[in-house]
């Protein structure tokens, strides 16, 4: 908003600068990572590896082995002997145990892995280390408890595990995502194949060392990687129960029609295109602060992001101008410096992606404002931006974007509001930002999301379940829902 | 007054402000930010003490630590303000003469303002009289607590007048106001008043200066800037007691106000012991080492 040239503004130019922070601890990233199958690392049998880069350098940084259908054979046919032969029939309070030692071990090498998952993926050491990192350990926490205690989850109905799990697992929080599919499956009993997502399998790698410390029997956890094939292949195995999938619609949908007419059980969760709900009475630098940190956490890179801002037309151009001013601020860069707030974009592809679709922004007519801040010379980087005079019709508007840019629009009523944020084909997520308590129930139940926070985003908990109506996928994850995914039910 | 004020005003969520406070405090001031930073801090200090044990004696030691904090080495700034009651500022002021240090008086009935008008006017005029250049009043939180807004913003009005070209702090004694919406709406009722700048605390009523506090204290004058052009100081006082929570208030003016705040004539600390801190912190980053506390000269 510079209609007025001489209206006062604040300057953030370079008072107090900070001088570099980066986190000292440093990890030795292997060169060549084999695949984790019945508990020891072994090489492919096809030979193969791919490269893994650092996207804030853009340079390799490891090789990964490529899992071939005779390493998914293997993998599987070692779950399921450990579901046969050790896991299956362990006394569930000792599988609470092994879950227990796991989660302490992750809590005494947080700092490395924290420091791993941001040179291989790219998001701030500030985010791994005080967001994904505690969460992590706080999932095998939570589920080691339940463990010995699933008859109190279904009164009345005698749950048993479903066999062995193939769970095919995203880029943006890799490690993170890994908990939230390994933990329930073992506390449940049964056994997993875990796919990484080829940017991000080094966490995952390192998770599997953790499980052999803690002498977690072979088999029980495997872990193949590769890229997209791997995961089709693996879905497709004939020797699979379940399969949890947490990625791209598009991606879940063809899962979905590979697993139609087997015995194969499917949980999905998929994209997102959440509405952030600002109305007038807000409390507005709060609400600000939501909206920064809805869209512009681990880079955008997130399903359940605010992506769609719908504020109040009575405040809009006032609150325009602050989420401008506070853009200023967010600092962009390297993901180890412990005050980078925005690190890098985690592909070269995903980069590719975000670009075509804020080009496609630009084209359309709406009005781009975007941070001026300096960005690296190497690796794969976007500013951080937003959208105004975006209309529901806006492909910004509509399509998953999975990256730093957020698309505003306003309305003037509460049920236009309502009928704005449900304008899509997704249903993951919403903020509701009000000072009025009803308000925010009556909104609540109106908005078909499964997640809503009300003047918060993005809190996340072991105890509260995660997932989606419509194309954001089904099933839940967390909480006691999250253990119905994992179980076959006496009467089922 | 000329405007009906309504409470509450702009509403602030509790948790969003403390989870946004705690946000700076992950910043990591490091090498040559930390040792800008920590002279900063120096530089707005209201070195201060204000017990009913005070002497002339304490006030002399004060004034020669407000002078020159630190050996010249260091490289150290003078502090903003030495801060006294009103029986010691004519002390203070000769010690700190040629100094270009200002001296500011409590005044108003300080700490708890339960006094009529006329004498905590006369306190003001005394303070003045004794060579105070900024005054740092009490509002009468009993009277904000009934919801006599309209007597709170007359009684800073008339300490303003008494005031002149005095600087006008106004302590808000945030910890008996209790909540974040009574302290924007407090905020904007001192600032539409006249003050020059809004202060968190006494010293004397716990919590006194917390970092969320200060957070809707910044957002305040920001506002009130972005909306008027005229720029209102902000000083937390009383509990800041090391170098640490000083830089971690630093980020949070820096990223919430911009570069303007970050100035003694915008932001102060009021403070007693945070000084020691923050000089074994500047002397551990000259010497490479931790210094014995007993090495450093006490105010």
């Amino acid at each position: 908003m510079k209609s007025k040239q001489s209206a006062p503004d604040l300057t953030f130019a370079r008072a107090l600068d900070y001088a570099p922070a980066p986190e000292t601890f440093r990890v030795n990233v292997r060169k060549r990572y084999d695949l984790f199958l019945d508990g020891r690392f072994v090489a492919p049998k096809s030979g193969k590896y791919f490269a893994s880069v650092n996207p804030a350098t853009g340079r390799r940084h490891a090789l990964i082995a490529l899992a071939g259908k005779a390493d998914l054979d293997a993998a599987v046919k070692s779950a399921r002997r450990a579901f046969e032969t050790t896991w299956g029939p362990m006394a569930p309070a000792e599988r609470g145990k092994y879950l227990f030692r796991i989660a302490r071990i992750i809590q005494e090498k947080s700092r490395e892995l924290a420091v791993l998952e941001s040179s291989d993926g790219g998001k701030p050491i500030r985010e791994s280390r005080d967001f994904d990192l505690p969460l992590v350990a706080a999932h095998f926490f939570h589920h080691a408890g339940w463990a010995d205690k699933l008859e109190f989850a279904f009164p009345g109905r005698k749950p048993t595990p479903l066999g062995v799990a193939a769970q095919v697992i995203p880029w943006n929080f890799p490690l993170l995502m890994a908990a939230w599919k390994i933990a329930p499956a073992l506390a449940c009993g049964n056994t997993v194949v875990l796919k990484p997502a080829e940017t991000t399998s080094l966490t995952a790698l390192h998770l599997a060392e953790i499980f052999q410390e803690a002498d977690l029997p072979p088999g029980v956890v495997n872990v193949v990687t590769g890229a997209g094939d791997t995961g089709a292949a693996l879905v497709a195995h004939p020797g699979v129960d379940k399969i949890a999938f947490t990625g791209s619609t598009e991606v879940g949908k063809r899962i979905a029609a590979a697993v139609a007419g087997t015995k194969k059980r499917l949980t999905l969760e998929l994209g997102g295109k959440a509405a952030n709900l600002v109305f007038a009475d807000a409390p507005i630098d709060e609400a600000v602060e939501g909206v920064i940190s809805g869209i512009y956490f681990n880079q955008g890179h997130v399903c359940c992001a605010g992506s769609r801002l719908l504020v109040q037309e009575s405040i809009h151009d006032e609150f325009v101008a602050r989420l401008g001013r506070r853009l200023r601020t967010l600092r962009v860069g390297d993901p180890l410096d412990k005050n980078t707030d925005i690190g890098a974009i985690n592909s070269k592809e995903q980069l590719g992606r975000i670009t075509a679709l804020i080009d496609s922004g630009i084209e359309e007519g709406a009005r781009l404002h975007e941070s001026s801040c300096e960005l690296p010379t190497e690796g794969y980087w976007c500013r951080p931006c937003f959208f105004t005079g975006v209309t529901p019709a806006h492909r910004i508007a509509r399509e998953e974007i999975f990256g730093p840019v957020l698309s505003v629009m306003s309305f003037r009523t509460p049920s236009e509001a309502v009928a704005k944020a449900n304008d899509t084909c997704y249903g993951l997520s919403a903020g509701i930002w009000t000072d009025k308590g009803s308000r925010i129930f009556k909104i609540a139940s109106q908005l078909k999301a499964g997640v809503i926070w009300a003047n918060s985003y993005n809190q996340f908990d072991p105890t509260s379940p995660f997932g989606g109506y419509k194309e954001s996928g089904f099933g839940r994850e967390g909480g006691r829902q999250g253990l119905t995914g994992y179980v076959r039910l006496t009467g089922d | 007054m000329s405007v009906f004020l309504k409470h509450p005003v702009a509403p602030v969520d509790s948790v969003g402000v403390e989870a946004r406070a705690a946000f700076f405090t992950k910043r990591s001031l490091k090498n040559e930010a930390k040792a800008a930073a920590l002279r900063l801090a120096v530089s707005m200090m209201d070195l201060t003490t204000l017990e009913g044990a005070d002497t002339k004696g304490k006030i002399t030691q004060l004034c020669r630590k407000a002078r020159q904090p630190m050996e010249k080495r260091y490289g150290c700034p003078p502090c903003a303000a030495v801060c006294v009651y009103p029986n010691l500022v004519a002390h203070a002021v000769k010690e700190l003469k040629g100094s270009g240090i200002p001296v500011a008086s409590v005044a108003t009935g300080f700490p708890s303002g339960q006094y009529p008008l006329d004498l905590r006017l006369a306190d003001t005029r005394h303070a003045l009289g004794e060579g105070a250049e900024e005054i740092d009043m009490v509002i009468s939180r009993g009277a904000f607590l009934e919801g006599d807004f309209v007597r709170v913003f007359d009684e800073i009005a008339a300490v303003k007048e008494v005031c002149g070209g005095a600087h006008l702090k106004v302590i808000f004694e945030t910890g008996e106001l209790q909540t974040y919406d009574h302290i924007r709406f407090m905020g904007q009722l001192a600032i539409e008043a006249g003050a020059d700048f809004i202060k968190t605390s006494t010293g004397k009523v716990a919590p006194a200066a917390t970092l969320a506090v200060t957070l809707v204290m910044v957002e305040t004058v920001r506002d009130h800037f972005l909306a008027t052009g005229r720029h209102v100081g902000v000083k937390p006082a009383g509990g800041i007691r090391t170098a640490k929570e000083a830089l971690h208030y630093l980020v949070m003016v820096k990223e919430t106000a911009g570069d303007d705040w970050l100035r003694p004539d915008r932001f102060r600390f009021g403070a007693s012991s945070l000084l020691l801190d923050v000089e074994m912190q500047i002397a551990r980053m000259e010497e490479g080492r931790y210094q014995n506390a007993e090495y450093f000269a006490k105010g």
